[in-house]
């Protein structure tokens, strides 16, 4: 859809967010808290129709962060959501794979390097790290040296 | 001399190894089939085994993954073989030294099976071609350090520089 | 009296002579159809979006470049398209169009990879050996411009680190002239070919719905009638001033995707020439002094599909995150859907249709350990050329025929 139309489209699932950052005409932040980040991409995907690009899993030092990042292709526009994850000891989030498939392998990833449980993954089994890769080592976490 | 390593020289059939490389040393490997480089009209040939391998042509760091499967790879390759370090990751892991996946390098997984493995090193990011050539035939050369590398195949004559 | 289900486990990989990295796909079989495919994949993780929070930020286009030797053009490009919307830096319009050009180099080179490889896998060896012959001289004028066949180094935050000397534009227009005449005959060929129709159609469809569902890019989701290409969408470097078209097929099988990589790469020369005769004058790169705290997106078009590339900064000199999305992350999953229900001879070609830069994306092997039936990839091969060599004889179609003109 156009510019024009997201924009207002996006009026509508303000009250599901905790702001709206708007970078440049074409990069859209979503700040939301976790409960909220289903039915946000749930608006993205199935109501809007954008396409699901990747999703990007950060230790910021306080919380972690889940960045869900959509593309509505027809006006080139980046939207990002941004789920804040506050419980450090054990953080959880929903799952968006029962809604798009092509969400499986970079929610398996953000498991394994982050440790982030995703609630509903129909298969959250390690995916990247080497089978003898011990457990309980997150090698994206800030504590893991490089 | 050693029959086998005799008849190593004069075709080298290959197994490719891949160990976590990013693609582009193992093109340039598939590059040397093709009609430009041709190295079939040397004897070098890919086979789809080990076992039927002279040497292993070996791309990639080594991450953790690879490693258990490159030692089994060496372990059901005929012997003698020898090991091609094909490219900087492979020679010693390169710009993913340290990424903490990786338990290369090649050379050191290698000799946790054998000690006493044929090693050689074509650095490159990614080494051309022609150097993957070179290389090959200036580690068949080393093995054979007193006869001037230049056989009669078929008569074909193959000759190479072992200088 | 009715037979049993006889269900036996396919492991395709992890070593096999034509396929460049190591992956794994468990397939379950009843009968010659796939019923299920699991894939692990852990073979190629090196760890990089780590290893780039320990660069600077002018290092790391060249630990990306290394992410895929196929796409080692856009994935350094999308990588400093991010950190230019971080600093609010525009290169200069020269860079711009180098940028193009490389980048449109690179796509020619990796589709008659590609065309090589499917070559291969249904038997057509000629096809392998004449499409590559081909991909050298532009691997040869890579090298004249960049210094290197692969792996270029050439974007560097602000614009690129070569340029191209306007005495080589001669030489490069001559070169397109070559790989025009012969990527268009290699296109008839294929076009016309009964027997490549009777292979590739109809076989290891992606259907739209799927397409959507997996979020798949590039020649993948463009040959399933999705006519997406962030050069149109979302543009950078020159792509908004040159005239082009988004090639799309809408069946998904084989053969459509075949088509938009065939028509894609012409569409390559054009743009290319098109960037070489605007070329403007002037230096190709700015100062950068510092990367502030922000962050920022950006994205490129591989040759296989949307190369996205998130940065953070928090004002250093590093990246503080670093995310790193090749397109076979994507497209290699819709494998799942192209797959299931096909016959075990057209696996091997589906696989490769997706054109999955296995570097890019993690591959696992695995598996062994299964009492019933396994077949390698070698049997795989084999299945699939022998169904070649069966349809070629009940049409009685002869050799495809590729003049060297």
């Amino acid at each position: 859809m156009q510019q024009n139309e997201l924009d207002n489209q996006l009026s509508q699932i303000r009250d599901k967010l905790t702001g709206l950052d708007r970078k440049a005409d074409n990069r859209v932040f979503l700040p939301c808290e976790a409960e909220n980040v289903h039915e946000v991409c749930r608006f993205l995907f199935s109501d809007l129709g954008l396409r699901f690009v990747i999703s990007t899993g950060i230790d910021a030092e306080d919380c972690f962060e889940v960045l869900h990042h959509f593309s509505n292709d027809e006006s080139g526009c980046l939207v990002t959501v941004k789920a804040f994850v506050r419980n450090r000891e054990s953080p959880e989030l929903d799952s968006i794979t029962p809604l798009i498939p092509g969400a499986e392998w970079i929610e398996r990833e953000m498991h394994d390097l982050l440790g982030i449980k995703f609630r509903n993954h129909p298969n959250l089994e390690r995916l990247i790290l080497a089978d003898d890769w011990p457990e309980g080592v997150y090698p994206l976490r800030k504590e893991v040296q490089a | 001399m050693d029959w086998k390593l005799w008849a190593l020289k004069k075709s080298i059939w290959v197994f490719h190894v891949n160990t976590g490389a990013c693609n582009n040393c193992d093109i340039e490997i598939v590059n040397l089939l093709t009609p430009k480089f041709d190295v079939e009209r040397f004897g070098i040939k890919l086979v789809g085994s080990p076992r039927h391998a002279d040497a292993l042509l070996v791309t990639g760091g080594g991450t953790r993954q690879a490693a258990i499967r490159l030692r089994e790879v060496y372990r059901q390759t005929a012997k003698p073989c020898v090991v091609f370090c094909m490219g900087a990751c492979a020679c010693g892991m390169g710009i993913f030294e340290k990424g903490y996946h990786m338990a290369g390098p090649v050379d050191s997984i290698i000799r946790e099976v054998d000690p006493n493995a044929i090693i050689a090193y074509v650095p490159g990011c990614p080494p051309k071609p022609q150097a993957m050539i070179m290389g090959v035939v200036r580690a068949l050369a080393a093995l054979q350090p007193k006869e001037k590398y230049a056989t009669e195949r078929v008569g074909q004559p193959v000759v190479a520089d072992p200088r | 009296m009715s037979e049993p289900l006889r269900k036996s486990v396919l492991a395709v990989g992890p070593f096999h002579p034509l396929q460049e990295e190591m992956e794994f796909f468990q397939l379950t079989v009843d009968g010659e159809k796939v019923t299920d495919i699991k894939a692990r994949i852990s073979y190629n993780h090196r760890g990089i979006e780590k290893l780039s929070e320990t660069l600077q930020f002018d290092q790391v286009p060249y630990l990306v470049s290394r992410v895929c030797g196929i796409c080692s053009a856009s994935h350094p490009l999308a990588y400093v398209q991010a950190v230019e919307e971080i600093a609010a830096v525009k290169p200069p319009e020269r860079a711009l169009y180098v940028r193009t050009i490389i980048n449109e180099l690179e796509r020619i080179h990796s589709h008659l990879l590609w065309v090589g490889l499917a070559g291969h896998f249904i038997g057509y060896d000629t096809v392998f050996m004449w499409a590559w012959k081909y991909r050298e001289p532009v691997l040869d004028l890579l090298e004249e411009i960049t210094g290197n066949r692969n792996n270029y180094g050439n974007v560097k935050v602000g614009g690129c680190r070569e340029d191209i000397p306007d005495e080589l534009i001669p030489k490069i227009n001559q070169e397109l002239d070559v790989i025009e005449r012969k990527t268009e005959m290699l296109t008839k060929a294929v076009l016309d070919d009964p027997v490549l129709h009777a292979r590739l159609k109809g076989v290891g469809i992606l259907t739209k719905e799927d397409a959507i569902k997996y979020a798949v890019t590039g020649p993948t989701a463009r040959g399933s009638g999705i006519a997406i290409d962030v050069r149109r969408d979302d543009p950078y470097a020159a792509y908004d001033d040159l005239d082009w078209k988004v090639i799309s097929q809408p069946e998904g099988d084989v053969f459509a995707k075949a088509v938009v990589r065939l028509l894609e790469t012409l569409e390559s020369v054009k743009i290319i020439r098109q960037a070489l005769a605007r070329l403007p004058k002037g230096p190709v790169s700015v100062d950068v002094k510092e990367i502030p705290p922000g962050e920022g997106c950006g994205r490129a078009e591989a040759p296989r599909g949307e190369t996205f590339h998130y940065v953070r900064s928090d004002g250093g000199n590093r990246p503080v995150r670093h995310k790193i999305r090749a397109p076979s992350y994507v497209n290699v999953p819709s494998f799942k859907a192209s797959c299931i229900g096909a016959d075990i001879a057209d696996v091997t070609i589906t696989l490769a249709a997706v054109d999955p830069c296995y570097s890019c994306t993690e591959r696992i092997a695995v598996v062994d350990g299964h009492s019933a039936v396994i077949h390698d990839y070698d049997e795989l091969l084999r299945l699939s050329r022998e169904k070649t060599a069966r349809i070629k004889k009940e049409i009685g179609a002869p050799d495809v025929k590729l003049e060297d003109c």
